[in-house]
């Protein structure tokens, strides 16, 4: 049987390798990618503490739910606002889009 | 070391592999068939926690949709961010510094807490994990209002992504 750890430290090094991306990718939609990377090591804990936890209670897989349709809503506006960007300014990358910058 | 281990392992380093390309890879369309990569690694750990609706859900939402959305998004924006050009912008080493604090500081919280090494209880026989969750989401005593509440946050983020997207011109 697998420990615990092993799924918490899994969860732990997928979030870290997400928020490089989001932090140090130029275009738009990479930093979308490392989001949603992110966001799958979040639902591997929240599964992984219901399996451990007590079974009966549901908590934690329908937080990953939750987790999933705000992952969908999230990729549907970012993507958007991405494509609504490169009409205007021709260019999805994140350095670029400074319109609101004073 | 059991069966089980080797698998996760497997998977494991196989979802990990795939996840850091995603990030480090040049070409974006490249990048997001990593991302499916990865998505289906996470299933197959979805699967191997027992939670074989959330391993489904995974395979048709994420892989089937959102994957699928963002190879669009990087075929509708590419005429400019062709292979050229550096994809880290100039401060990727602070980035980098700071998910590997996140990963050290995360890795050492863990060891000081003392349910790590918990194994998991066996299902008790006969229980229906998808009839229960099916009927968390709908019981007025559990979680219909989360449940209700994603789905106002669905229709207003797709209306507000076809509002925001739509070529006004």
């Amino acid at each position: 049987m697998v420990p615990l750890s092993w799924y918490l430290i899994l969860a732990a090094a997928l979030f870290s390798v997400g928020l490089f991306g989001a932090l140090s990718r130029r275009n738009a939609v990479a930093i979308l990618l490392g989001i949603e990377l992110m966001l799958n090591a979040v639902n591997i804990n929240l599964a992984a503490f219901w399996r451990y936890g007590n079974v009966t209670n549901m908590a934690g897989q329908v937080f990953a739910i939750i987790v999933f349709a705000v992952a969908a809503a999230e990729v549907a506006v970012g993507l958007a606002l991405v494509i609504s960007v490169y009409r205007q300014r021709n260019t999805v990358i994140a350095d670029d889009i400074d319109m609101m910058k004073f | 070391m059991t069966a089980e281990q080797i698998i996760f392992l497997l998977v494991a380093f196989f979802t990990l592999g795939s996840g850091f390309m995603v990030v480090t890879t040049r070409n974006l369309i490249h990048a997001a068939l990593w991302l499916i990569a990865t998505l289906f690694g996470v299933a197959v750990i979805f699967a191997l926690l027992d939670a074989g609706f959330l391993a489904v859900v995974q395979v048709v939402v994420y892989i089937g949709a959102i994957a699928i959305l963002f190879i669009f998004a990087v075929m509708l924006t590419r005429k400019d961010m062709r292979d050229q050009g550096p994809q880290m912008n100039r401060n990727w080493w602070f980035g980098a510094l700071i998910s590997v604090l996140t990963f050290g500081g995360l890795y050492f919280l863990l060891q000081g807490w003392n349910g790590l090494s918990k194994t998991a209880a066996d299902i008790p026989s006969g229980f229906d994990a998808v009839g229960e969750l099916g009927n968390a989401l709908v019981s007025p005593n559990a979680y219909v209002l989360p449940f209700e509440v994603a789905s106002v946050l669905l229709v207003a983020a797709l209306v507000g992504a076809v509002y925001v997207a739509f070529n006004w011109k």
